[in-house]
């Protein structure tokens, strides 16, 4: 079945005419392909050089090695100027460029199959309005053997279904809306669903958090205890919108998300998000015993957590809503994975900065004050502190992700 | 030889206060602005650090966070007999550098000067004759009545989140807060923050000896809150680590908590930090800025060209740049010719310390630069003034700022200052002691100004800048009369024993006083008085504003920010709704 | 090309903006940003002098002993460190006033508010300082060292430097008096005994022990809440203090 499907998909890329330069003046398909440039947040991956352009150029961390990101501007040389929309509805909806060479699915076609192809013809309609900017990547990073594209072929037939977008009748219209955009532009999935070895969904983990980038995506699947299960409407809705609530700050590649996409996203299509994600259920796992209080670790961390967190976040884990985000029942640091809160911890992080909360404030760094165990302790104290409950952090996870941010962008 | 740069709409010299305030107005009404800063960029979480930022030998002893004099200083004397010699190392006043400017390192009150400070000399003429301002005070109304400058007093508050109680709302007195202030159209935008046992007490006695005690507007904010640019701030936590310290947890208002954040997201504004402005260059007639000529930190020298000058440094800064350009006319206080460089002021501060029982917890260290409690009832001209001999007053104040050992470990007069007595008096007083202070007005005088040092020069060449200032007898009994009352309190709040300490004349730059140096280039009525006109524009060259302390023709019994911010939103006004409706234009004509 | 992650080029663009000519540094469109990004003081760790010589070492130790000495309220100055910290802080850049405007001329004559008006630095007042008092000792007090005399005579040896009563040899006005190096000495160690241990002093915070000063706590809304009530939590320095290792304090 994948292998009939992917034949005549490479069939209908194959029979695509020479390039039909159709001059984008339908306002209204541009426009629409504007907005849904925003639902796919194309800007985070493909931003240029000059902070503007789709014109792409840096390197994206994967587990196989860095891949380039393409520029999509219309250059003709450089960007997709010669593309059709043929090309571009191959490339969002089959992950197969104009000469048949496979995409690597760091682009979430994956995702993107889901889309229609009056979508992929909008979106392609505003590209084309875009100034073309000459800016030559290199597309060939990757270390063999993934440097073979034609491995994708077998890639795709292991982890790729193709096919638009069915709606559940079953279901109302928002929640339809909703499972549109999360499985589909706004490619959640490839961020919070885990992968498996060879880099695909475990589609039986579907968005129950993943590593990317040395951070971690949470679950956000409607888990109460590690996904959005406790979290309202409203609250999802103020996440996303603004980046800021109560219990949480976007900061890492989420704060991409929220400042490229979701926070341009209309008031309905964000109400779409948060009725599907939190009516589409969630594992509940059982929460595992908190580590006691009279624990050595907690107790060295509860005195770290005192005079050195509990200025900002309060000492009871209380915060200031829309400045320091709450800590007790906070899903991204009861994660089993410690990622999130090791790097905070260790390299300070910038919340993003909306137009409705401009202010983005940050974590300071704490690398060079706190030892492994004392990461590690104070870690362990906040993940099991105020009916918090998550698995004690050992040195040695610090001691690695120390390593990891080590690195510095100067 | 400099280069060229292309042209802007706006240069703004400083990125302070003021800078940033002007700097993100203007970007928002459409205009290409550059702000030069010639500190560096400073951040909340990488420059104040929780675990960094309260480090007092680093910043309050070693000065880390302050200009260094290396890059430039004043010279000082305390009259014209008298060869000025360079402030070495600050120590009277501390001027702060890089993004934020001062507004990083402040305490936080945040005043409104008085209805009657703004026509103090007609005031006090009409109430008490000619004859009770001395005769070589050079003393002047404001040009600007305290009516107008009142919405902008309230919007300066409202952007910073300033914490306090109204007195006065709209003419109705408010219990609780000081009954003698000028009419608020609006609460104070948070509460007041909570008082220590110092304010407690302090509020009781002064209760009980007929005085109207309220708490200190403070710019450390009690509450998390939003200001009207949608940025948000953090409840302050008492550190203690306040004045002379960058705030870590975003509860102290500054330009990095306050403006920063929605400035930097206007793509038509940029900040060149590092970048020292050498002069503000004029066409050729002298009428007309043309932009600026800055030094980066290579050495390399660039021009920018703008239609519009903003001077948004610290005030003896501005006077300075005006002075080094060549722009307006130095003040000769022998010929009393010229404007610029007069009624410098500064201000006038004594006070009480009350001695306690060991039984008697004042915990200094917990404290906030504007946590205290305030009495204005000999402040301005809230009392009468007949037959006291002097002008002006005081506002009485009892702070904890914070109990940093190294410069802050009271013991009784007496006492030696080293070996095992020292040491017994050190642990029986620490944190059993309280202050009762002043903070008093400083009238100008014919005599004291600024003007350019003729031997010392700068690392780049040029002349500092000299300060000629002393304390005069009208100043040092006006606060030897409050400084009694601030005794008075300190025995009703219980202390065993009172030490008082008068303000002397021989003005010394060594022990810290305050970082209020007003004046030089005044704010006036016609040209003969002043340097800028009722909206900050220069005289002489109507495309070039000042912004600043360095506006007051005196400075009253109160720390200036509060009205320095409130002077910007002023002549924000007045440039966004006249000067641009026709640029290059005076607003008054002389 | 540089490998970087998205978001550390969300801050890089910020400070790249524009492009071609070294302008210093600029900024534009968004709050910059790093990660990792702070400005710790290093930390001293005691061991080896690096300014002063062990003569120098061994007066001082004896000096700060008197000023701050040992007894049931707190260690001596010696082994809070003090000596220690006087001789990082004469290494570093305060040793040589790095930051001060030190531009001639130097005038001969300057008052008292004028303040520092002296073209000798810190490691220069020590050095010329501690030989003079070194050469009046060998005079008054038979060949002997400072450190060699009894604590009572160092007292008031001490005692006539502070008032002006002792002149050491060779020191005079503007450049350094004998009263000038005492309040140098005085103000360096009492630096030492309450300035964050990270800087060699104060060593397990005893300074801010004696007193009861809490260190760089960064929050007394508890006091807040209840004004009066002595306070009982210990310090905490810059680098932490030992619960932190899960050991007690």
């Amino acid at each position: 079945m994948r292998g009939a499907i992917l034949a005549t998909a490479l069939t209908v890329a194959a029979l695509a005419a020479g390039p039909v330069r159709a001059e984008p003046d339908n306002y209204t398909e541009s426009e629409r392909g504007r907005y849904l440039t925003i639902l796919g947040d194309c800007m985070a991956c493909h931003i240029g050089p000059d902070g503007q352009s789709l014109a792409g150029g840096h390197l994206l961390e994967t587990p196989f090695g860095k891949i380039s990101v393409p520029n999509i501007t219309p250059d003709d040389e450089t960007g997709i100027g010669r593309w059709t929309a043929d090309d571009f509805d191959q490339a969002m909806r089959h992950g197969v460029r104009p000469d048949g060479t496979h995409l690597y699915p760091a682009f979430p076609y994956t995702s993107f199959t889901k889309m229609s192809r009056a979508d992929n013809d909008a979106i392609f309609a505003y590209l084309r309005t875009r100034p073309a900017v000459e800016h030559r990547v290199d597309r060939d990073t990757l270390p063999f053997p993934f440097n073979i594209r034609l491995l994708m072929a077998g890639w795709n037939w292991l982890n790729f279904t193709p096919g638009e977008f069915q709606p559940d009748p079953q279901r109302s219209a928002e929640y339809n809306r909703g499972a549109y955009l999360v499985e589909g532009p706004a490619h959640c999935g490839l961020c919070h669903t885990p992968r498996n070895l060879i880099g695909g969904d475990q589609t039986s983990a579907h968005l129950e958090g993943g590593a990317l980038q040395g951070w971690f995506a949470p679950n956000i699947t409607a888990d109460k205890r590690l996904g959005i299960g406790d979290w309202s409407e409203a609250e999802i809705i103020a996440y996303l919108r603004t980046g800021h609530t109560e219990r949480s700050a976007a900061s890492g590649p989420m704060a991409e998300v929220v400042a490229y996409s979701t926070s341009q996203m209309t008031e309905a299509d964000l109400k779409a998000i948060a009725v599907y994600l939190r009516e589409r259920g969630g594992a509940g796992s059982a929460a595992p015993a908190p580590v006691p209080a009279e624990d050595s670790r907690m107790r060295a961390g509860a005195a770290i957590y005192d005079d050195t967190c509990a200025a900002c976040h309060v000492g009871d884990g209380s915060g200031a809503t829309g400045m320091f985000p709450r800590l007790a029942n906070n899903q991204l640091i009861l994660q089993d994975d410690p990622t999130g809160i090791l790097r905070v911890v260790l390299q300070g992080s910038q919340s993003v900065a909306t137009p409705q909360a401009p202010t983005a404030p940050s974590m300071p760094s704490f690398s060079w004050r706190l030892t492994d165990q004392q990461v590690a302790d104070v870690a362990t104290f906040i993940r099991n502190s105020w009916g918090n409950a998550a698995p004690a952090v050992s040195a040695e996870q610090v001691r690695k992700m120390r390593e990891l941010t080590a690195e510095r962008p100067d | 030889m400099s280069t060229r740069l292309p042209r802007k709409d706006v240069v703004i010299v400083g990125l302070g206060w003021t800078g940033s305030i002007m700097a993100y107005e203007l970007a928002k009404a459409g205009l290409d602005v550059v702000a030069i800063e010639r500190g560096p960029w400073r951040d909340t979480a990488s420059d104040y650090n929780i675990a960094t930022a309260p480090d007092e030998l680093r910043y309050a002893v070693r000065q880390d966070i302050f200009l260094r004099p290396a890059q430039d200083t004043q010279t000082a004397r305390n009259n014209m007999s008298q060869t000025a010699l360079p402030i070495r190392k600050y120590g009277s006043y501390l001027p702060g550098n890089g993004v934020g400017g001062a507004g990083v390192h402040w305490n936080g009150h945040t005043w409104r000067f008085f209805p009657t400070d703004f026509n103090l000399r007609t005031h006090y003429t009409q109430k008490y004759g000619a004859g009770i301002i001395p005769e070589d005070c050079t003393v002047q109304d404001w040009p600007v009545s305290y009516d107008e400058l009142e919405p902008h007093y309230d919007f300066f508050e409202k952007v910073c989140g300033i914490s306090g109680k109204a007195g006065n709302i709209r003419g109705t007195i408010q219990p609780g807060g000081n009954p003698f202030e000028g009419w608020r159209s609006d609460e104070y935008p948070t509460k007041p923050l909570k008082p220590n046992l110092g304010q407690t007490m302090f509020h009781k006695a002064a209760t009980e000896l007929g005085l109207h005690p309220f708490p200190l507007p403070s710019a450390n904010i009690s509450e998390a809150y939003t200001n009207p640019y949608g940025v948000r701030l953090a409840p302050c936590t008492y550190c203690g680590f306040c004045e002379w310290f960058g705030c870590a947890n975003y509860s102290k208002s500054s330009p990095q908590t306050c403006v920063l954040p929605v400035l930097m997201r206007q793509t038509n504004f940029e900040a060149r930090t590092l970048c020292e402005v050498m002069k503000v260059n004029t066409t050729p007639d002298g009428k007309m800025a043309t932009g600026v000529t800055y030094v980066d930190s290579a050495g390399r020298e660039w021009e920018q060209p703008a239609d519009m000058v903003l001077l948004c440094a610290y005030a003896i800064f501005n006077v300075r740049l005006l002075m080094l350009s060549n722009i307006g006319t130095q003040y000769d206080p022998v010929n009393n010719t010229g404007t610029l460089g007069r009624n410098y002021a500064y201000q006038t501060n004594a006070g009480s310390v009350g001695w306690y029982g060991k039984d008697v917890n004042f915990n200094p260290f917990a404290g906030a630069g504007s946590l205290g409690m305030m009495a204005d009832d000999f402040n301005g001209d809230n009392f009468d003034h007949t037959g006291l001999g002097f002008i002006g007053g005081a506002n009485i104040a009892c702070n904890t700022t914070g109990g940093r050992p190294i410069s802050n470990r009271p013991v009784p007069p007496g006492t030696p200052r080293w070996g095992s007595a020292w040491k017994k008096a050190t642990v029986d007083n620490y944190g059993h002691s309280q202050g009762v202070g002043t903070q008093g007005s400083s009238m100008s005088y014919r005599d004291v100004y600024l003007d350019l040092d003729p031997t010392y020069k700068d690392r780049l060449g040029r002349p500092l800048m000299r300060m000629t200032f002393d304390f005069k007898e009208n100043d040092l009994k006006m606060s030897r009369y409050v400084v009694d009352q601030t005794a008075r309190i300190a025995r009703a709040m219980g202390a065993n024993q009172v030490t008082t300490t008068y303000k002397q004349a021989g003005w010394s730059v060594v022990p810290y006083q305050t970082t209020h140096n007003t004046g030089g280039a005044v704010m006036s009525s016609t040209p003969q008085d002043g340097v800028v006109n009722r909206y900050t524009q220069h005289w002489d060259v109507p495309n070039l504003f000042v912004s600043g302390a360095c506006l007051f023709p005196q400075n009253a019994g109160y720390n200036p920010t509060g009205t320095v911010g409130a002077l910007a939103y002023w002549a924000l006004d007045a440039i966004k709704n006249q000067y641009l409706k026709n640029p290059g234009q005076p607003m008054v004509q002389a | 090309m540089s490998v970087f992650s998205r978001r550390q080029l969300l801050s890089a663009t910020a400070l790249v903006a524009f492009s071609s000519s070294a302008l210093a540094r600029n900024f534009s469109g968004r709050l910059p940003w790093r990660p990792n990004e702070a400005y710790p003081p290093s930390v001293v760790r005691p061991g080896g002098w690096y300014f002063l010589t062990a003569d120098e070492v061994a007066t001082l130790d004896a000096i700060v002993s008197r000023l701050i000495p040992g007894d049931d309220l707190s260690p001596s100055g010696k082994d809070a460190g003090c000596t220690v910290f006087i001789d990082r802080q004469l290494a570093g850049p305060y040793g040589t006033y790095e930051w001060l405007y030190m531009q001639g001329p130097f005038s001969s004559k300057p008052l008292p508010t004028q303040g520092i008006q002296s073209p000798l630095v810190p490691q220069q007042q020590y050095r010329q300082g501690l030989a003079a008092l070194a050469a009046y000792c060998r005079q008054n007090f038979g060949g002997k060292t400072f450190e060699q005399l009894a604590p009572e005579e160092q007292d008031k040896l001490l005692q006539g430097m502070e008032k002006g009563e002792v002149q050491l040899p060779g020191l005079a006005a503007p450049n350094l008096t004998t009263t000038m190096l005492f309040n140098l000495l005085l103000q360096n160690t009492m630096e030492g005994f309450f300035a964050d241990p990270i800087y060699g002093g104060n060593k397990d915070m005893c300074g801010w022990r004696m007193i009861g000063f809490p260190g760089v706590r960064y929050d007394f809304r508890d006091v807040l809440n209840n004004p009066g009530k002595p306070y009982t939590k210990p310090p905490v320095s810059i680098m932490g203090r030992p619960d932190w290792n899960g050991a007690p304090t």
